[in-house]
């Protein structure tokens, strides 16, 4: 997994609520076994007409969001599926870091499994940053994951909180596996004190 | 201190705790299938690691694979096709068992995991799909999660998880003939909202909740995560145990005994404290059908269309208009008597022999529309074996049904079955989202009774006019 310190990038309004994870990644582009090129599908129903041309107003295809990696977007993002194709297409497009009033908690989940940044702000504080993301490559933010803050344009800053855990992991680019892996003595000590009864799945 | 059910699973398994609060919770039961599956074997396979306990997991097809009757002779789409051999070649790689398409026990994951016995009572049960909220009717903790972390599980039977907070919704009072656990949860949905469960684990009780069967438990539990929640609960009891009894995987003789006699320990302690209650009146529930696109958006099949007009805040009213135009419905419209394309019952909500019959029981000797095409879809290979055996699904196939053979089916646009563009479905499955059965198709949720009625009648309709 990528680390995440601080990026500054341009920032795409969504100002969409309820964009759920069909919208992100539409069920008929999961028939991958990777974890790669989904971005070009990102959004596909939005993003593309049904002859596969795309959509001139819709916000990534507006040649200043093109190489956007900070999504600005609606409440209760992510709803909806546990697809972690989601967090791969919003990743595989260059999108690190996803900021809203609320998400879905899976989603949520997902992203910091994929290095992305999901930051909750409230409902006023979005409406700002959803107005720096309107100016397009005038107007970068940056997010600095060590200190907790959104920078704006302006430099007016806002505070963001993040699970420590979970920051630890992103500013380090760790695996949670091998960190779960540490505390095998305690997993074994577990298995070994569940009950008799407790039937185990086997073969055929 | 007093403690509610989750509380008491969560208690139950967590292996250590880490400085933060993050727990390392132990997995009892890890549910596969073949769509969120294919990264994680291979990331234990760069990382040269094994499955740990493979006598916890068991992994199923059922997203993409085609549901005719000439399915065995092979898969046509290459994509789906690859994805179900990679889930075959995995599983032997790594020594899961494993319910190929040829198994009768095949079927959809969260139709499969109680019908076996594999989901029992006070476990924690994961699976790479979202509607791992349904074995939370078996009275266990289940949710879905991402890819990653069904790697994590593979690799380690734990999670990294925080507690959600406990949300308690009760349904007092009796339901009304011809209402059913779908149109209870659809009401609750609409109460609540689509984020109204957001990082709560909702606990379903009351009257009208106990008195549902497995099926309607199950049914409930299912939606719990269009509400947002993390997962849905309902507290284990005599009904829970009698149908447990005598499944494949479950305990079987003392083991058994031994089992209830802890699965009784495990219902909410008198005086437990909830985060939040919601209190609904079951008499109040009517047989219900969404409008809009997504589940909040729902009404009873007496109601009439929403008018965006009258709703003061701007970014929903813009939300209503843009659901209204995509359903193509007007507002102030009799929501009862608008014409539908497509039937389908079906999907891990709706398709268990209960639902089956509950659909039997209205198109009984009556036919489908003309115009309409009306898929029955099994939720397993058994399902559809019993129904065969005890005359349901013949009532059906009299009635016009296309009988098929089990799946997810069209309960997402992954199969070859699928709406086309501007077709309405009246639809027992779980999600109205725009596309979610096929681009521009249009989506009714609606009780398998209900989508009956609909398919019969070529329009939707009051179920209770035809019971
Ligand atoms: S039936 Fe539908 S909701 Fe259920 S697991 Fe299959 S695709 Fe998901």
């Amino acid at each position: 997994m990528d680390k995440f310190t601080t990026l500054t990038a341009v920032a795409a309004p969504l100002n969409v609520a309820n964009v759920d994870t069909d919208k992100i990644i539409p069920a008929r582009f999961l028939k991958t076994i990777k974890r790669t090129g989904l971005g070009k599908s990102l959004f596909a129903d939005m993003r593309y007409n049904a002859d596969g041309s795309e959509k001139a107003d819709f916000v990534l295809n507006q040649e200043k969001y093109r190489k956007a990696q900070i999504l600005v977007a609606g409440d209760n993002f992510g709803c909806g599926s546990s697809r972690e194709h989601a967090p791969w297409a919003l990743l595989d497009f260059g999108i690190r870091c996803v900021i809203a009033p609320s998400f879905a908690d899976i989603f949520f989940n997902n992203c910091f499994k994929n290095g992305i940044l999901p930051i909750r702000l409230p409902e006023d504080v979005c409406a700002k940053l959803m107005d720096d993301a309107a100016l397009g490559t005038n107007a970068r933010l940056t997010v600095d994951l060590e200190r907790q803050v959104v920078v704006r344009p302006n430099g007016e800053e806002f505070a963001f909180n993040v699970d420590p855990f979970r920051k630890h992991c992103l500013l380090n680019g760790l695996d949670d596996i091998g960190l779960t892996l540490e505390h095998t003595a305690a997993i074994d000590a577990y298995e070994a004190r569940q009950p008799a009864w407790q039937p185990k799945i086997h073969g055929a | 201190m007093p403690r509610t059910l989750f509380d008491k699973i969560w208690d139950a398994h967590v292996v250590d705790r880490l400085e933060d609060g993050t727990c390392v919770l132990y997995i009892d039961r890890h549910l596969v299938h073949e769509v969120t599956s294919p990264q994680a074997f291979e990331g234990l396979r760069m990382a040269g690691r094994k499955v740990r306990r493979v006598e916890n997991t068991i992994a199923v097809v059922d997203h993409n694979v085609p549901t005719d009757a000439d399915r065995l002779k092979g898969v046509n789409e290459p994509e789906s096709k690859l994805q179900i051999e990679t889930l075959e070649q995995n599983v032997a790689e790594f020594g899961v068992t494993y319910f190929p398409m040829s198994d009768a026990r095949q079927g959809i994951v969260h139709v499969v995991g109680p019908e076996q016995g594999i989901s029992l009572p006070g476990m924690t049960i994961v699976c790479g799909d979202s509607h791992t909220s349904t074995h939370g009717a078996m009275g266990a903790l289940a949710f879905g999660i991402g890819t990653s972390e069904v790697e994590h599980v593979l690799a380690t039977q734990t999670l990294l998880q925080k507690p959600a907070k406990n949300m308690l919704v009760r349904v007092d009072g009796k339901l009304a003939p011809g209402v059913t656990g779908k149109d209870i949860v659809l009401a609750i949905i609409g109460k609540i909202g689509t984020a109204g469960g957001t990082g709560h684990v909702i606990e379903f009780a009351g009257e009208a909740i106990r008195s549902l069967d497995m099926a309607g438990r199950l049914t409930v539990c299912n939606m719990a995560i269009e509400a947002g929640a993390r997962a849905g609960l309902i507290a284990p009891d005599e009904t829970t145990f009698e149908y447990i009894k005598g499944r494949p995987f479950a305990p079987q003789g003392q083991d058994f005994e031994a089992a209830v006699a802890y699965w009784k320990t495990l219902p909410s302690d008198e005086g437990a404290q909830y985060d939040k209650v919601v209190v609904l009146d079951a008499a109040e529930i009517a047989p219900e059908v969404t409008w809009g696109t997504n589940p909040e958006a729902v009404i009873p099949i007496t109601g009439t269309v929403p008018n965006p007009a009258d709703e003061p805040d701007e970014a929903k009213r813009g939300q209503m208009e843009r659901m209204l135009s995509y359903m193509d419905l007007k507002p102030g419209q009799k929501i009862a008597g608008t014409k539908v394309d497509v039937v389908f019952i079906g999907s891990c909500t709706n398709s268990r022999i209960e639902d089956l019959r509950q659909a039997a029981a209205v198109a009984k000797g009556k036919h489908v529309a003309p115009g309409v095409r009306a898929l029955v879809v099994p939720g397993s290979g058994l399902v559809k074996k019993q129904a065969e055996d005890e005359g349901t699904a013949q009532i059906l196939i009299d009635a016009g049904f296309e009988w098929r053979e089990a799946g997810c089916s069209m309960c997402l646009g992954m199969n070859p079955d699928k709406l086309t563009p501007g077709q309405r479905c009246a639809s027992t499955s779980n999600r109205n989202f725009e596309g979610r059965q096929g681009p521009g198709g249009r989506t009714h949720l609606l009780s398998p009774g209900m989508a009956a009625a609909a398919a019969v009648t070529g329009v939707l309709t009051d179920v209770r006019e035809l019971i």
